[in-house]
């Protein structure tokens, strides 16, 4: 908590783009002047209602400062990532983060088995980015945050902000009550692409119900957090076999937080497995690696570390230099720093500035 | 490029299913009335994961003799022809794929297993001395699991012990642990082969629509499983086991070492038995079947690469995936390996992963216990 904040002069050349910071609510209550007296009662009474076994917790506790960094818990007392002066100063200012995507991930409906809750939560969720943060620093875009199961209103909240240029991209949770592929979530990437808003896929908690791995629940944390990575890629599958990209040739997706250096072997193993089958998917009429690296956008943030960075950078070849956006996570614990990340990797000039901002200027239309 | 050397060991190969009416004489009175009565006889028990007729359960140059109670050829003719004598094989390691893995009666999932277990040793293993073979097991019951490789491990013609890589819990559970224990003491190796008996949605969240979807989510259960016997310390406590991931792909290990390496460093006091990186771990413990080969067509480099990512040359055993469709013709060696990694991958990796094919036992199973013992446990 006593770490001195790095001056900002010289990392301010950095001219970041950070693709993945989490902001938090000051108080439990903090949604509630956004929300009418009906789902005021409803949450005072009943909570919100999960999957999960406990309330307000997940059954695999964090490792450190319930997952966030220890200099980032504000004086004042309220969570990592709930003070925007604290976030400015440690974060915005001290890494030169020119634009910072807001991931605001709780209490946005994502979760929530209620729709109708779901809904009033999603609603809320956006106007309290937009009003608690967007307006008050402008260099923070927010993403709509949507109830993927209630698709219904999902089309409403991306019509209804799509023409503020303060939400870039539509969120919703990978870890769905069914792949996302399936044609459900459809109406979703119809708006999306009319709207031309890219669909981001953050990491999430257990919105779907469904154990993290396709043999049961693992035990330790450790476990859970690489089970986000193998979820991340049966994601990606579904997008692909169930044919949504042939379906919305103009969809853009981002996966947050998600990893990358597993995405050129899923790719490869998506090929030639679709060479093999692809009579029952005939749907999907090209190679899946070519969808993947037309239609997908892929966070830094935690970044790999092989003992021999070579090796990433082969990955990152693979990936392809302009699918690939920095990100810190921040206030999580795993942050990565962006004057640190990127310093083992012998990248070209054009390939820092790449990853570290002109990708996702480019894909959000930054100036 | 086909295989260069003569005496490779195939360590992934399924014979013809045997239909139920060829395990009746391997079961018990009990079994084999309930098997009549209720007329299972007439059931496929063909897993899901493996559709017979779907082209990556079959290559269509190999399917025939490959439909269950197939009476023309007998259960050998198509393993010798297609692979031990084409490939000139000195060993090739049979994994009998069978449905009664996935029953929730877990005594009939016993019987079932132990009746395939001694049609494997008579039909195929007696039949023909180059093939070795993996014990099947009720995995979801650790007695009845362990009761049946106590059983069959006298026989040194079974050399590893088969799970499916989706099951109902992940695999590195303190309850699975007495497996394990005997798998070490037996020197038999922990084989788990692609499949699923879906007891859980084959991703996280929830049910593919396509079959191709559900083979390339296989990778990730993979992944879970060998990340399960890391966290859970297996390895610390049987020092001396092996584990074989068969039909897993191999191009997804750098990642997984790189990520898991990464978490490990920041929460290694949650699993304080790890003593080492999972990179080390995963090199003495872990070894992969070649086939799936999932790497870019026609580029032989990036494969070169990515088994330099992987960071060792012994990490990979030989395998056709018979009759599964892999490759084409004998094109079974991918460009791109090179030549002391595939001398290693034909022959002694196998030979360091599976101690007993350094054994040359005789034909002829030890005991054949199931006639004798009572079903009903």
């Amino acid at each position: 908590m006593n770490v001195p904040v790095r001056q900002p002069v010289a990392a301010q050349r950095l001219k970041v783009v950070d693709c993945d910071i989490h902001p938090a609510y000051a108080a439990p209550t903090a949604l509630f002047e956004f929300l009418s007296q009906r789902w005021r009662d409803h949450w005072s009474t009943f909570g919100t209602f999960f999957r999960p076994a406990l309330i307000g917790q997940l059954p695999f506790p964090r490792m450190m400062a319930g997952g966030m960094r220890i200099d980032s818990f504000p004086k004042n007392g309220s969570p990592p990532g709930a003070d925007l002066e604290l976030m400015q100063r440690q974060h915005l200012d001290a890494n030169g983060v020119e634009v910072g995507m807001l991931i605001a991930l709780s209490r946005g409906g994502m979760e929530e088995r209620n729709l109708d809750f779901a809904a009033a939560l999603s609603t809320a969720a956006n106007d309290w980015q937009l009003h608690k943060w967007c307006e008050p620093e402008p260099r923070l875009r927010a993403a709509i945050v949507v109830p993927q199961e209630n698709t219904e209103h999902a089309v409403a909240e991306i019509e209804r902000r799509s023409s503020d240029p303060a939400f870039v991209q539509i969120l919703m949770s990978p870890r769905s009550a069914d792949p996302l592929g399936n044609r459900r979530y459809w109406p979703i990437y119809a708006a999306a692409e009319a709207h031309n808003k890219p669909v981001a896929l953050h990491v999430a908690g257990f919105s779907g119900g469904h154990s993290s791995t396709p043999t049961g629940w693992p035990t330790y944390y450790m476990q859970e957090h690489y089970a986000q990575t193998t979820g991340m890629q049966s994601t990606l599958a579904s997008l692909v076999f169930e044919g949504v990209f042939e379906r919305f040739p103009n969809l853009k997706v981002v996966l947050i937080e998600g990893g990358f250096a597993w995405a050129p072997a899923l790719a490869w193993r998506m090929d030639k497995a679709w060479e093999r089958m692809r009579a029952e998917v005939p749907h999907v009429k090209r190679p899946p690696s070519e969808y993947v690296r037309q239609h997908v956008w892929f966070t830094t943030q935690p970044i790999d570390e092989p003992d021999q960075p070579k090796h990433l950078v082969d990955t990152m070849e693979w990936v392809g230099w302009d699918r690939i956006m920095f990100s810190t996570d921040y206030p999580h614990w795993d942050y990565d720093d962006p004057a640190q990340v990127l310093a083992r990797l012998k990248l070209t000039a054009k390939q820092k500035a790449m990853l570290l901002g002109d990708n996702a200027r480019a894909l959000y239309g930054l100036a | 490029m086909q295989v260069p050397i003569a005496g490779a060991i195939d360590c992934d190969v399924h014979p013809a299913m045997p239909s139920v009416t060829a395990l009746l004489p391997y079961l018990s009175d009990y079994w084999r009335d309930q098997i009549a009565n209720r007329h299972i006889d007439k059931l496929p028990f063909q897993l899901s994961s493996y559709p017979p007729s779907s082209p990556l359960s079959a290559r269509p140059d190999w399917k025939a003799g490959q439909s269950p109670g197939h009476v023309e050829t007998l259960p050998p003719d198509p393993i010798r022809a297609h692979v031990l004598d084409r490939f000139e094989l000195r060993h090739a390691i049979c994994n009998t794929l069978h449905g009664g893995v996935a029953l929730f009666n877990n005594d009939m999932a016993a019987a079932i297993c132990s009746g395939v277990n001694d049609w494997v040793a008579k039909e195929l293993l007696d039949a023909e001395p180059r093939l070795r073979a993996s014990i099947l097991v009720p995995a979801h019951d650790v007695e009845l699991s362990l009761r049946e490789i106590e059983r069959v491990a006298p026989d040194k013609r079974f050399v590893q012990v088969l799970f499916l890589a989706m099951g109902e819990a992940p695999l590195g559970r303190r309850s699975n642990w007495p497996l394990f224990a005997a798998c070490e003491k037996h020197g038999l190796a922990v084989g788990i082969h692609a499949g699923s008996t879906y007891r859980h949605a084959p991703t996280y969240a929830g049910w593919p629509s396509y079959r191709v979807e559900d083979y390339v989510a296989q990778a990730g259960a993979f992944e879970t499983q060998l990340l399960s016997l890391i966290a859970e310390g297996v390895f610390q406590k049987f020092s001396g086991l092996k584990v074989v991931l068969i039909e897993s792909g191999f191009t997804w290990l750098p990642h997984f070492l790189w990520r898991t390496g990464k978490t490990w460093r920041g929460v290694r006091s949650e699993v304080p038995w790890i003593d080492r990186s999972p990179t080390e771990i995963v090199r003495d413990h872990v070894r992969f079947t070649l086939q799936p080969v999932d790497a870019p067509k026609g580029e032989p480099e990036v494969l070169a690469r990515v088994i330099e990512h992987m960071g060792s040359d012994e990490f990979l055993l030989f395998s056709t995936d018979y009759p599964h469709w892999q490759f084409d013709g004998e094109d079974v060696v991918p460009a791109g390996l090179g030549r002391d990694t595939i001398r290693k991958m034909l022959i002694d990796n196998a030979l360091d992963a599976y101690p007993r094919l350094h054994e040359a036992p005789e034909g002829g199973a030890a005991q054949n216990g199931s006639e004798s013992e009572e079903a009903v446990s």
